[in-house]
């Protein structure tokens, strides 16, 4: 099976924040769009998000409107569950192949849930860093787009099983689905490949994953948002106890030698945002912030002097040195040194939230020349494939509005390709 | 064309279980009078839509209403071709999924669904757009690193440019630069600013025309048909273009107004951007400025006007990064030279910081936190820099022989940049600290001037590398606008919207209200205060047709008339029914969609609830309160983003606009002896569905503690 263009189009890979955004804008001036992403839903970690700083709004409300701008757009074909395995060819006339993994749901899907309730086996959430189950059929999110189930091939015992298909009154569910190749013709080819949150298990004096009341960014961006595994109350893993003193340790990974070199660029933003979602929440409790440099530039200054006005949320200036866990109430004792005092201080809180960093997303796929990337992973800008670019956090870690100017002007580079250009 | 109206109902995802579908039936086909009227169990299946597509051709159906589920989904699946309108009756999300299975309140409130439905879908008609012959060329303002590339990237893609600089020659700061930060890995090593063969391929591409020494006079039109009045040498010049990219860049703060610090008192203070002359002119030779010794000892002091409430509050984000070049200027320029940098963090996001750990390493370099107190003059013209809560705890005294202050950036907004002949102002509105728009996260190049954009420092403080991707986003902006002008189609965010306000002059008072209350300027006034609509530069957010008294500004498809008409459709039950009767007027971007989730995770709301979408609050007309309470309806509850600072609304103005007017209604229902208690404004964000049933009950009891409307029986 092959798709061919009209010699203007584009196929995004990624289906982010930032995919979605130069699939949208190069829709909108009128281009053929491909837009491929490999979880079940677009919208990417974004989607995720209880939050956006500084403004503290739901990410979900201009997610709707991107949701709207493809949907009232024939311009933009997306596929979920879709991975890219090689793109060939040259700029102005690449053919990307596309294994369109099972979904073992089909079009006829209405999302009216019936399978759900017969489903016998669950599946961790990945919607929510496995804090939740869902069954083996699942709807990403109540938002997702498409908004059609998938089952997770995984653990679905298919066959043995099969009572969704029983309970599905539209036929949707077809368990002997298999994967399928896809080539697409297109111009030119966007890397919108996002991010994942360092393993901050490897960071040894941490301790994540084996004290329970530590967690990461991510995880506390679950624990706040409405439709997270606690819906939308922040307690702590190990008893659901409410927070009265809570740590927030930046940094982790990030401008490490051993770890991430770089910064992250977001994660002191992050963690004041989330000490917000604490505040709201919990009136009383008391937040400490141990940080090397609180890096909120351009008008997020502004976010930083409001959180600095709040006078139960205490910045300290010192790298977190270790954790201890006490065995009979898990509480947690962040040690580290107060570079402005020069004292080493022991601050025992219910939990603690740890700002690891962003690491690129790599591509698997086979590409016609190599891609540049830095020493960390990230894909350079100045030097790109030509008829190739990257954007988002491929490129640079970044916060949101960052990654949407970026994703922006990657739609005009991209739409600028032609052949022979 | 003679409307042809087809109901399709679908009985499929628990409608046919939570509702008598025959009775919906009845309600198109005996009441409403329609005869073409069909359910079927699937109504998305291939069969489904098989009949609405039989019924079009063969039948001439030419307004298809589909009662099944949320608009928000199988979007496609019941698009049909453009000349055929589609409304949807969403019995699925709000009623079946959110309501109590075959009961007669959730009867009644389909009911009321088909009605308002098959009301809408007779008065309503697919939009014809407002097409012109638009100029495809891009006018950027300002040919700095950032209007340079915007310039560029517009050619690149196909499109003229007419680009503008004050100045007399291209380049802006950027060819005052020493050296530039590197741009590729490893994020090291100082590359030459290299902006002569940017200047060269901006001068030389046959699409871009180039005015230096020159200023906007001013912009006259819309969009797509901007005539513009260029002013060069004392002579105008007249440019037709579509869209702006404004791009004027920044000034550094004036260091002067920072007290103690000495400059414009000491000659050897100097700030960052006269460092740079210096490497220059020395060709990379660090000279002081009073005796031309060479630099042997100097001092960084950061954030100079930056993050200071007095100054600049906010953070200029390149001065860190500046300061650490500036720094191997002197290392480079003498070996044994001591550089001082005297900071509050340091602020170098993303792979910059391997350029810091770098200077880090420079034993010659030496960083600390602090505050400066004072910079003093010695007799020998050294200098003294007085540092306060420094790391090691105690206050410092560093003695050097040249003091650079790290002055932030200000957006060069202060002058006149556009001289729009708008009505609203000649300017882009402003948002904080002289930077326009976009107040928006998800939405950076949002403006409140349609295809306008601002790039580069004026939008926001940034290197230089960021200034060109931001360029190259506004360019793309730019064109896109372009694009859509062309097709008649609307821009952000309801981008490809074909409808637009037609104003029916004839009943005008010139009344000015909605010259004044549109958020994007988009209508002027002639002498005697007469609304000149500006199709062009509308956003069709509606709010024009919310502020006319007179209600003579309609869309083909949303207009007063409608929304009346659908509201008076609803059967209000005689008082003694004790059934009271709730009218929702809500978002459909957020608001909507938070109802739909509430259906989808089944959750219950009460059933005396009737939801109508509107594009925004401010589209609101106060007719349709007025009308609904006449109607006999309890409670009127309009459900919007939230307003004021860090406002929600994606049409800027909207949600507070409708809640200023339905203040004003309260002394109107007070005349009416009414209670103002009836008409509510919330502000509900879209991920909020939790508090639906809460805010709903909260009203509804309100209602009722204060009775039956008194105008049910009329």
């Amino acid at each position: 099976m092959a798709m061919t263009n009209d010699n203007k189009s584009v196929c995004v890979i990624g289906g982010g924040i930032s995919g979605m955004t130069t699939a949208i804008e190069a829709a909108e001036i009128g281009y053929e769009v491909y837009l491929i992403e490999q979880s079940p839903s677009l919208g990417g970690r974004v989607a995720q998000l209880n939050q956006y700083f500084p403004k503290l709004c739901p990410p979900q409300c201009g997610i709707e409107i991107n949701y709207k701008r493809i949907r009232i757009n024939p311009k933009v074909r997306y596929f979920t569950l879709a991975e890219v395995e090689r793109v060939s060819g040259e700029p102005g006339n690449f053919t990307v192949t596309l294994r369109l993994n099972p979904k073992y749901v089909n079009e006829k899907c209405t999302a009216c849930n019936k399978c759900v309730e017969v489903c016998p086996v669950e599946r961790s959430s990945s919607f929510n860093y496995g804090m939740s189950q869902t069954k083996a059929i699942y709807l990403p999110h109540e938002m997702a787009f498409p908004m059609k189930y998938v089952i997770d091939g995984t653990v679905c015992q298919k066959d043995q099983c099969a009572k969704c298909v029983a309970a599905c009154p539209y036929g949707a569910i077809d368990l002997s689905m298999q994967p399928k190749k896809l080539d697409i013709n297109v111009n030119s080819v966007v890397l919108a490949t996002g991010w994942s949150p360092y393993d901050a298990a490897k960071i040894d004096n941490l301790k994540y994953g084996i004290y329970k009341n530590i967690i990461r960014n991510v995880e506390m961006e679950r624990l706040a948002a409405p439709n997270g595994p606690t819906h939308g109350k922040i307690v702590r893993p190990s008893d659901n106890k409410e927070i009265k003193k809570i740590a927030f340790v930046q940094c982790a990974g990030s401008r490490d030698e051993n770890h991430l070199a770089y910064c992250s660029s977001i994660c002191c933003l992050a963690s004041m945002k989330q000490a917000t979602y604490v505040r709201s929440q919990y009136p009383d409790a008391d937040i400490y912030i141990f940080y090397i440099d609180i890096r909120a530039t351009g008008r997020f200054e502004d976010f930083f002097t409001k959180v600095q006005a709040d006078n139960k949320i205490t910045f300290i200036k010192g790298k977190v040195a270790k954790v201890l866990e006490d065995s009979q109430t898990n509480d947690i004792t962040v040690v580290a040194e107060d570079i402005l005092s020069g004292k080493k201080i022991y601050t025992t809180v219910d939990m603690a939230v740890l700002a690891t960093g962003m690491v690129p997303n790599g591509l698997t796929a086979a590409m016609p020349s190599d891609i540049v990337y830095d020493e960390f992973g990230f894909a350079v800008s100045d030097l790109q494939t030509p008829g190739i670019y990257a954007t988002g956090c491929a490129k640079k870690p970044a916060d949101v509005a960052g990654c949407i100017q970026d994703a922006t002007g990657t739609a005009l580079r991209a739409i600028q390709t032609r052949v022979g250009v | 064309m003679d409307k042809k109206l087809g109901v399709y109902i679908c009985s499929g995802c628990d409608i046919g279980n939570s509702l008598d579908v025959d009775k919906l039936i009845a309600v198109a086909r005996d009441e409403q009078k329609i005869p073409v009227c069909t359910k079927h169990a699937t109504l998305c299946s291939a069969e489904g839509v098989g009949l609405i597509k039989k019924d079009i051709q063969e039948q001439g159906v030419n307004s298809v209403v589909v009662a099944a589920c949320s608009p928000r989904v199988h979007f496609d699946t019941f698009s049909f071709d453009p000349s055929v309108f589609v409304e949807r009756v969403n019995l699925r999300e709000h009623v079946a999924w959110s309501h109590v299975s075959k009961d007669e309140d959730t009867q009644m409130l389909a009911d009321d669904y088909m009605r308002m439905g098959i009301t809408k879908a007779t008065k309503a008609n697919p939009p014809k757009p407002y097409v012109e012959n638009i100029a495809k060329t891009v006018l950027v303002i300002g040919g700095g690193i950032t209007g340079m590339t915007s310039a560029l990237e517009a050619a690149k893609t196909g499109y003229k440019v007419v680009l503008v600089e004050k100045a007399p020659v291209l380049g802006g700061w950027m060819r005052r630069w020493y050296k530039q930060l590197p741009q590729n890995p490893p994020y090291k090593n100082l590359q030459d600013a290299d902006i002569e063969r940017t200047i060269s391929a901006v001068k030389t591409n046959p699409d871009i025309q180039v005015f230096t020494s020159a200023e906007i006079d001013s912009i006259a039109g819309q969009p797509g048909m901007f005539d513009v009045s260029i002013r060069q040498n004392g002579k105008a010049i007249t440019q037709r273009t579509g869209s702006v990219v404004v791009a004027t860049g920044w000034k550094p703060y004036d260091a002067g107004k920072v007290e103690g610090l000495g400059f414009g008192q000491f000659p050897n203070v100097i700030n960052n951007v006269m460092m740079e002359d210096i490497a220059v002119q020395g060709k990379g030779q660090i000279r002081r400025p009073s005796d031309n010794k060479e630099v042997k000892s100097i001092v960084f002091v950061q954030c100079v006007g930056s993050r200071d409430k007095n100054h600049l509050p906010y953070c200029s984000s390149v001065c860190c990064l500046a300061s650490l070049k500036q720094a191997s200027y002197v290392r480079a320029s003498n070996p044994d030279a001591r550089v001082y940098i005297v900071y509050k963090d340091m602020r170098t996001p993303g792979q910059y910081e391997n350029f810091y750990k770098d200077k880090q390493a420079d034993n010659g370099i030496f960083l600390t936190k602090g505050d400066v107190a004072g910079v003093a003059e010695n007799p020998d013209t050294s200098l003294t820099v007085s540092v306060k809560n420094t790391l090691i705890g105690e206050d410092v005294s560093i003695k050097a022989d040249m003091v650079v202050l790290a002055t932030g950036m200000v957006p060069a907004t202060d002058s006149s940049i556009l001289n729009l002949q708008y009505r609203q102002g000649k300017e882009l509105p402003l948002l904080k600290y002289g930077f326009p728009d976009s107040n928006f996260i998800c939405f950076p190049y949002e403006t409140q001037r349609t295809a306008i954009y601002a790039a580069g420092c004026v939008h926001q403080p940034a290197e230089s590398r960021a200034c060109k991707d931001d360029a190259t986003g506004a360019a793309m902006k730019a064109i896109q606008a372009l694009e859509l002008e062309t097709r008649g189609a609307a821009v952000h965010p309801r981008a490809g919207d074909l409808s637009y306000p037609i104003f029916f002059m004839q009943k005008c008072t010139s009344c000015k209200r909605c010259t004044e209350e549109c958020p994007f300027g988009a209508i002027d006034e002639d002498d005697k205060g007469t609304p000149k609509p500006n199709p062009n530069r509308c956003r069709r957010c509606g709010v024009c047709m919310g502020a006319c008294p007179e209600r003579i500004i309609s869309f083909e498809n949303y207009s007063v008339d409608i929304v009346s008409s659908m509201l008076k459709s609803i059967e209000v039950p005689e008082e003694d029914e004790e059934k009271p009767r709730i009218l929702v007027l809500a978002c459909e971007n957020d608001a909507y969609p938070a109802f739909d989730i509430a259906g989808f995770n089944r959750t219950a709301y009460n059933s005396n609830v009737r939801i109508i979408p509107v594009r925004c609050l401010g589209s609101v007309n106060i007719v349709w309160i007025a009308d609904a309470l006449s109607r006999g309806i309890d409670g009127i509850m309009l459900i919007g983003c939230k307003y004021g600072d860090d406002y929600q609304c994606h049409f800027v103005r909207g949600s507070e606009l409708a809640n200023r007017r339905m203040e004003n209604l309260k002394e109107v229902l007070q005349r009416l002896v009414l209670e103002p208690e009836r008409v509510q404004v919330k502000e509900l964000a879209i991920a909020e569905y939790d508090r639906i049933p809460g805010i709903m009950d909260d009203f509804l009891a309100k209602v009722t503690e204060l009775g039956p409307n008194p105008y049910k029986s009329f």
